[in-house]
């Protein structure tokens, strides 16, 4: 599968004047956002304020309600089956089936992605994140940092340009949380472009090379990474009112 | 052509695949059944029994055990996000429709063939008429069209073990009505033609579900 043949001199991700409304709730108002090819972008914001909307948004999962979007160069409207092909998405949920092993799960996604040599792959991606011994194991029997890795090995099966992390730390402890920071860095970052949204602005920080703070469903905050993790602290409380 | 077949087959493997495991859907749904035809059965006289009756309770334990598994099928993908997974692959929502109808419709068989005999014996039915395999079939097809995307849509409810009964039954009443007459037709030893503008209603009901319901199942799973 040629994903990167998509990448072209434009922008990785292209937002405009994106709104969703639910019932009478607007989740997103207007969101403007490029993100360059390489890129790490950091999304931080209160509970609510719309950072996984924008990421469902993106994924294809929620449609927009209005606005263009683009991702990889394709119009999310009229190409999401190939945006989906250039994508990959860690969320806080696994998307793991318990009862399969943790090999019956990425080679299930692998089929849907249609991976080629798709054996070679998962042995590959699972030594990446070090579920070797794991491999024939009931998913449910894995730890959750552990089936939080094997979720990056299955957002990675088909080795996609684009990777869109909705706050992929929750629910982890201190040295779990660590570790995938650590998986993070050294599996997902190289040549791709990332968005990931986080409440911990430290995270956010250290892993983005540019940050946004979103409140309310809007763009509150928009700059490169802040060398002073103070300075950002100061950013998010002004803008959403909360203290991180 | 053979990208898409190939991953509604993956859809059928992980679904029967997990089910091996837990047998989780099989046994509830061939145990509620069986509960309803035996219960039933006990309060028959001898002689009291006929093909219209028979046919009811035949198709009434089929159709609850059917809605204990329309509704399971799609709680397991929301479990841990699984329906997200499925929706992030870059496929057309229509194969998600056909891999998990494929499933619904292969584990209500399985419950299918496990219960017919059972009912044959206890309801002291003559013989096994050649016709029922068909009637099944097509009822089945019917039942799995409608169900999947019923249950697709139930499963985003707060109420969603009510909401599916509810959304399900009225529209599937015209399979279940043609089920239970062409039935007791064959019960009462009718012959092919005697029951062939039943069949004709249940073959146009799923010709016209397996059309529409694939289309509208992208609107049904987005959130």
């Amino acid at each position: 599968m040629d994903v990167m043949a998509a990448q072209t001199d434009g922008y990785a991700i292209e937002v405009k004047r994106l709104t969703k409304v639910y019932g009478e709730h607007y989740a997103l108002r207007g969101i403007d956002l490029s993100v360059k090819w390489g890129d790490f972008l950091a999304i931080f914001g209160p509970n609510g304020a719309g950072k996984t909307t924008l990421l469902k948004v993106l994924a294809t999962i929620v449609k927009p309600s209005s606005g263009d979007v683009s991702v990889a160069g394709f119009n999310l409207s009229e190409d999401a089956v190939k945006v989906r092909n250039r994508i990959g998405v860690v969320s806080h949920q696994t998307l793991l089936y318990d009862d399969l092993s943790a090999y019956e799960n990425l080679r299930f996604y692998g089929k849907m992605y249609e991976v080629a040599d798709l054996k070679n792959r998962i042995n590959q991606l699972v030594a990446q994140v070090g579920l070797e011994s794991r491999l024939h194991d009931p998913v449910r029997t894995l730890s959750r940092g552990m089936q939080q890795r094997l979720a990056i090995a299955r957002a990675l099966i088909h080795d996609p340009p684009i990777l869109l992390l909705d706050e992929p730390g929750t629910g982890l402890d201190q040295q779990a949380s660590a570790m995938l920071a650590d998986i993070i860095i050294s599996t997902l970052t190289r040549q791709r472009t990332v968005i990931m949204t986080t409440h911990s602005l430290e995270q956010g920080a250290a892993l983005s090379n540019r940050v946004i703070i979103i409140a309310d469903g809007k763009i509150a905050y928009e700059g490169p990474k802040q060398q002073d993790l103070g300075s950002l602290r100061e950013a998010y409380y002004q803008h959403t009112g909360v203290k991180n | 052509m053979k990208g898409a077949a190939s991953k509604t087959l993956a859809i059928v493997w992980k679904d029967i695949t997990s089910e091996m495991r837990t047998k989780e859907v099989a046994t509830s749904l061939v145990a509620f059944a069986l509960l309803i035809i035996v219960v039933v059965s006990f309060t028959l006289e001898p002689g009291e029994n006929n093909g219209s009756l028979a046919a009811s309770i035949l198709w009434v334990a089929l159709t609850f055990a059917g809605v204990l598994g329309l509704s399971r099928s799609f709680i397991i993908e929301k479990d841990k996000g699984c329906l997200q997974g499925l929706m992030l692959c870059p496929v057309d929502r229509s194969i998600l429709y056909l891999g998990k109808m494929l499933s619904i419709m292969i584990f209500m068989i399985v419950v299918e063939i496990i219960i017919l005999p059972v009912f044959i014996v206890l309801l002291d039915q003559s013989g096994f008429p050649p016709q029922l395999p068909v009637i099944a079939l097509l009822a089945t097809i019917g039942f799995a069209a409608v169900g999947t995307l019923f249950s697709a849509m139930a499963v985003n409810t707060r109420a969603r073990e009510v909401m599916m009964p509810l959304l399900f039954l009225p529209i599937a009443s015209p399979v279940i009505i043609a089920a239970i007459k062409s039935t007791g037709l064959v019960l009462s030893g009718e012959s092919w033609g005697a029951i062939a503008s039943w069949l004709g209603v249940m073959a146009a009901f799923d010709v016209i579900f397996l059309t529409v319901s694939p289309l509208v199942f992208e609107f049904v799973i987005e959130e």
